[in-house]
């Protein structure tokens, strides 16, 4: 098992800190939980806790960003993407150059239950003019995707779990903003997965292996821009595509894909996320059977749509 | 009414109760829970006095409880009450149980409102308690929360609102252990002069020891005479009260004991229960 997203994050912000002395990272009473105390103990100066104050911590970034800085705006998902309004007029409409770091993705946070877990955060964030929202799989890529926002221009929200992921990158992995990345081949589906989501597609595309059906499996680590060539063509191939993502169905990944394929090449998409419900308390491994995120699961819609 | 002594025992008994709740989930908030546990007994079993028959009674007192994550120190006390199973406080944050791991009015609607987003919990009590006004109802609204979760912005928009409707049946009470989970509270984002702060802001302030009952009491008993403004109780308590190795241990914010620390916890507790309260009745 690799590291959780969350920690690779707070790694490799603590290296950049040391090449760009622009960067600053802020917290509100959740940094040793989204890892920003490794920055803090380097960069005491460029440090700054805000106490459990998530709306005065986004505007404080944004006006640091005005002002040539590069804040890194970090707490659980769930509440910054929570004082949307915020979020929306001090840095999407102000254009303020912020990331916006929000981990504790989905139920795979588990028995913290409803009101820790970042269920409709894309959703919100995919909606904001300007913004471009991404989440990585593994902790490579979040080591290439945090350089890579470094010099991104624009607001960005990033999506990041508690719960630690398998390594599935390389060391020589190149983060290439907007693009879907074919992580396992196959010649019978299709399925667009982020986050955590991607490792149990994996597991899907080996257990159906097993049953001579080949699964494809795309990572898309840009959700906002989408890449929508990639998720044409690939309907057009397959006449019918999945999504899994730990995210409500609506308005995440799978309503991404949806709307370019609605627009451009209708095709039926299948969507593994929360159905429209609040999440609950329960380990992740239970959560992740009972609302069929896990690998076994995923393998059975697929098989079951076919 | 139970006296001051028996309120400590049950106390003390519930602080077992959480400790083995959280140490079954190998999850949860003991600080907090533990620091809070004094002054939701003494609301409930004194005041509140709830019971299974007046539960949804439109005349009931509410207790909202803000700072969600303190939760199992409700649902201890709702076991206790026979509102919940025990084993149901056993299944704390287990998959399928009505007790989730912050209050869920959907699941649980003796809580009287979902909280554990820090911030929110006051607002909805005021809620509660204009409607009380408007209704000419006579229920007391107690809604406690935390001092970290008192940095929040829409806390002080509603220490600012409540004066303004005048709710006397309102009684807010800062469960002052001073820690949350970065730090210090005078650390991370100092909140001091609390009392002058809200005495400014219209509040009937009043300061305590929120783990002494006689106190606790007596400032209860104010709070139901003071007229035209809601009251502000600023409890100083300990986080982690109870428990040598959890009192004043930001650790124990938002972690499970494990093994050998929860068979400490015990020991500690039950002989606390022990020299304190068999003697005394032999
Ligand atoms: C809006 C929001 N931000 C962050 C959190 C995460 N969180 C849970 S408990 C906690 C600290 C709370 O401190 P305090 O209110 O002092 O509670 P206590 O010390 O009594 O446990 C934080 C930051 C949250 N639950 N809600």
């Amino acid at each position: 098992m690799g590291k959780a997203t969350r920690l690779a994050f707070g790694e490799t912000i603590s290296n950049l800190g040391e090449i760009n002395k622009d960067i600053v990272v802020l917290d509100a009473d959740l940094s040793k939980s989204t890892t920003s105390y490794i920055f803090a103990k380097k960069f005491p100066e460029r440090f700054f806790e805000l106490g459990i104050q998530e709306a005065n911590m986004i505007g404080i970034s944004a006006g640091l960003a005005l002002s040539g800085k590069i804040p890194f705006c970090c707490s659980f998902a769930c509440f910054i993407t929570g004082r949307y309004d915020t979020i929306r007029i001090s840095v999407a409409y102000t254009k303020a150059n912020v990331r916006i770091i929000g981990t504790h993705a989905g139920i795979g946070i588990g028995e913290d239950g409803t009101t820790q877990m970042g269920l409709e955060d894309v959703s919100l964030m995919r909606s904001l003019p300007n913004f471009s929202v991404c989440q990585p799989c593994d902790e490579i890529e979040t080591r290439e995707l945090i350089k890579y926002s470094i010099q991104h221009k624009g607001p960005m929200y990033i999506r990041l779990t508690r719960q630690s992921l398998p390594v599935i990158f390389n060391e020589d992995y190149v983060f290439e903003f907007g693009k879907g990345v074919t992580v396992a081949e196959g010649n019978d589906a299709v399925i667009f997965a982020t986050g955590a989501l991607v490792h149990e597609a994996l597991k899907a595309h080996e257990i159906l292996k097993n049953e001579s059906i080949g699964l494809k499996v795309i990572n898309i680590h840009t959700i906002k821009p989408i890449d929508k060539e990639l998720i044409i063509e690939n309907a057009k191939k397959f006449g019918l595509v999945f999504t899994a993502e730990d995210h409500s169905i609506i308005g995440g990944l799978g309503s991404a894909v949806s709307e370019v394929l609605a627009e451009n090449y209708p095709t039926k998409v299948i969507r593994i996320g929360l159905p429209n419900v609040f999440g609950e308390s329960g380990s992740p491994e239970s959560l992740y059977k009972k609302y069929k995120f896990d690998g076994e699961s995923v393998a059975k819609t697929i098989k079951a749509n076919l | 009414m139970l006296t001051h002594s028996e309120l400590e025992r049950i106390a003390n008994e519930l602080r077992i109760d959480i400790i083995k709740a959280i140490y079954n989930a190998k999850s949860g908030h003991p600080g907090g829970s533990l620091s809070a546990i004094d002054i939701i007994t003494y609301l409930f079993f004194n005041e509140i006095k709830r019971t299974p028959e007046n539960a949804f009674d439109p005349d009931r007192d509410r207790f909202v409880l803000s700072k969600g994550h303190g939760v199992p120190a409700l649902y201890a006390v709702l076991a206790r009450l026979g509102l919940i199973e025990y084993n149901e406080l056993m299944n704390l944050r287990k998959l399928g149980s009505r007790t989730q791991g912050h209050p869920s009015y959907q699941d649980l609607p003796y809580v009287e409102a979902s909280t554990g987003s820090l911030g929110q919990g006051l607002s909805i009590a005021i809620g509660i308690a204009i409607a009380g006004k408007l209704d000419k109802k006579n229920y007391n609204v107690y809604c406690m929360i935390g001092d970290g979760e008192m940095q929040e912005g829409q806390i002080w928009e509603a220490l600012m609102s409540a004066p303004k409707f005048k709710l006397d049946n309102l009684c807010v009470i800062l469960d002052y252990n001073k820690s949350q989970i970065d730090g210090y509270i005078k650390d991370v984002m100092d909140l001091e002069p609390i009392e002058s702060k809200l005495t400014a802001f219209r509040w009937n302030v009043m300061e305590i020891d929120g783990h002494d009952f006689d106190e606790i009491e007596k400032a209860i008993q104010t709070f139901k005479k003071i007229l035209d403004k809601p009251s502000f109780i600023i409890a100083h308590t300990i986080k982690g009260k109870g428990v040598s190795f959890m009192e004043d241990n930001i650790e124990f914010h938002g972690r499970a004991p494990n093994e050998k620390e929860f068979e400490q916890a015990l020991i500690e507790l039950q002989k606390l229960l022990k020299e304190k309260w068999v003697k005394q009745q032999g």
